[in-house]
């Protein structure tokens, strides 16, 4: 085969992408090795995180040193990722779908890209704009309005943030599958005597419902790896699990963001690999909620091929 | 209609999210939040502005090559086994937290090389988290460019690099301009990622790229509104402000320009 330098170098480059993927899962499981022995499955199923004695002589566990009395548990935190994560899809789906649809079937074809421009807008609002919008509004409204203690950071205000952050996701997936339904099968079901509600509940949901759910698994997997606008305003609880819709939560992400200077203190470097592992399960359930999606939507254009 | 007030539960918190941060950060506005540094948590930006661009310049720096040449192979050459796992896995690296690459970066930049809160880190990282949208985007940019332009191209003896820089990215280039801003918009307002690589000056940049820590606008937004004092607050907005002036800036430039050249 002839050898053409242009591919070749271009191909290069290409493969550095993958390269970075790579080296990022390799260098956390490296890293995290003494961590993920010296943890265990307790990792996973223990409620505190407490870094130990940092001043005192370091003990060996199982041949690893770490300061006396740490204990490495993330159940609080992938807790507080799944709630928080699982409420702002609960908020956000309802309205992205009234979004959407009031979109695609109540405003006229010339305002609608106005409109679906400013629902996209709010995709792009840097998470830390948010995280600041949260301090400011969000957190004094819940703890004047809401809150029985008067404390507005926490998990309600997590879900709020995290649901706005994600509604432009599903909205504007679903709005451009509604507008992609065949103008044939509107118009037949209208023909049939179908109210507009039932053309749309009945005649193009089902076409896109597929769509909708990769959408929504799409924006679960940006909430669960959202960083900032958690950390702002969740409150930062940390050894106790949730209680209530007002208990201070931390997830996976605002958690490792939050924790540089504790990491830095330890002269064992334990917190470091233990925060490496954390970041290691985060990384695992983003990959397995993109790859579902990624899953879903492929499996939805095969429905709509054979529909058409 | 229940749908209406749907899109305006929606559109709402963006309205206020905008206004609540002109207001606050344009009250906080003077000529010395450009000419002075920040000093604790007060003075001015100028330290932060610059350390944003700096950070922003040099991750473009390293992403803007990798990512068009990436998209370049995935839309020319890619169309086979190795060019769907390669966008595969970009996409992976696109849905991957900002933080954990963050992470990764201090492990690997400031543990393992030693270097320190550093500029280097912090702009390697960034372009790690813009190269996988720079190549799809460009992808898809080339992709639009019709094959008989590559025929004809070919047909007068081209070579392969005249092809693609002579006739199709010439072709594609409002789409792959459009995908270098939108990568430049992320660079601006990314936070997480530059907390474990960054870290933070009071100073503007002596010319080190390791061993020197830098100052972003987004710190100050997130640690200073945490102080309880008034001053910090008003440079919290301010920086906000910037922050989400160029981010919006930028996106809806592209949109209201990709959305003429579309219906002309």
């Amino acid at each position: 085969m002839k050898i053409r330098p242009f591919r070749l170098s271009v191909f290069a480059l290409s493969l550095l992408i993958p390269t970075a993927l790579c080296a990022v899962v390799l260098f956390l499981v490296i890293y995290s090795g003494q961590a993920i022995m010296f943890n265990g499955l307790h990792f996973l199923t223990d409620v505190n995180w407490n870094l130990g004695d940092m001043y005192d002589d370091p003990v060996t566990v199982h041949g690893v040193s770490v300061p006396g009395g740490a204990e490495y548990g993330i159940l609080v935190f992938i807790v507080g990722t799944l709630v928080s994560s699982g409420l702002a899809i609960l908020i956000a789906v309802p309205l992205s779908i009234g979004a959407a649809i009031f979109l695609s079937e109540a405003v006229p074809g010339k305002i609608r890209p106005v409109l679906s421009m400013l629902v996209e807008l709010i995709a792009v609002v840097p998470s830390v704009v948010f995280g600041l919008w949260g301090i400011a509004v969000l957190v004094p409204f819940i703890g004047h309005h809401l809150s029985p203690t008067g404390n507005g950071y926490g998990l309600l205000a997590s879900s709020i943030v995290l649901a706005l952050m994600i509604t432009p996701i599903i909205a504007s997936t679903l709005l451009d599958a509604l507008l992609q339904v065949p103008k044939e099968n509107r118009e037949s079901a209208f023909a049939l005597g179908a109210t507009h509600f039932e053309v749309v509940s009945k005649a193009m949901m089902p076409m896109v419902r597929a769509t909708l759910v990769g959408g929504i698994v799409l924006a679960l997997g940006r909430a669960l790896g959202e960083t900032m606008a958690v950390l702002m305003v969740s409150g930062g609880g940390i050894n106790i699990l949730p209680t209530s819709l007002f208990s201070p939560i931390s997830t996976i992400a605002s958690f490792v963001a939050g924790q540089l200077d504790s990491a830095e203190a330890d002269p064992t470097n334990m917190s470091v690999r233990a925060l490496s592992e954390v970041a290691l399960v985060l990384f695992l359930i983003t990959l397995a909620v993109n790859a579902s999606a990624k899953l879903l939507a492929s499996g939805a254009l095969n429905v709509r091929k054979r529909q058409s | 209609m229940a749908c209406g007030l749907a899109l305006l539960l929606v559109v709402f918190p963006l309205l206020d999210i905008v206004w609540v941060i002109t207001v606050n950060g344009l009250s906080a506005f003077s000529v010395k939040l450009f000419t002075t540094n920040t000093t604790g948590a007060s003075g001015g930006l100028r330290n932060a502005i610059e350390g944003t661009a700096l950070i922003t310049l040099f991750a473009m720096l390293i992403a803007v090559p990798m990512g068009i040449g990436a998209g370049i192979h995935l839309s020319e050459y890619g169309k086979n086994k190795t060019g769907s796992a390669i966008r595969f896995l970009s996409d992976v690296l696109t849905g991957t937290p900002s933080i954990v690459l963050g992470y990764f970066s201090y492990i690997i930049f400031i543990i393992s090389f030693g270097w320190g809160f550093s500029l280097a880190a912090a702009a390697i990282t960034i372009a790690i988290l813009i190269v996988p949208y720079l190549a799809r985007i460009t992808e898809l940019a080339l992709e639009q460019v019709p094959n008989t332009m590559r025929e004809a191209a070919y047909a007068l003896g081209a070579t392969d690099p005249t092809v693609v820089f002579k006739v199709i990215l010439p072709a594609a280039s409002s789409g792959v301009i459009t995908g270098a801003l939108l990568a430049l918009a992320i660079s601006v307002g990314e936070t997480a990622p530059l907390i474990y690589t960054a870290g933070w000056s009071n100073y503007t940049w002596d010319g080190r790229f390791t061993h020197s820590p830098v100052g972003y606008l987004t710190y100050v937004i997130w640690t200073f509104i945490d102080q309880p004092d008034a001053q910090s607050h008003a440079l919290a907005y301010a920086a906000a402000f910037l922050v989400m002036l160029v981010v919006l800036a930028i996106n809806i430039g592209v949109r209201l320009t990709v959305r003429r050249t579309k219906f002309v």
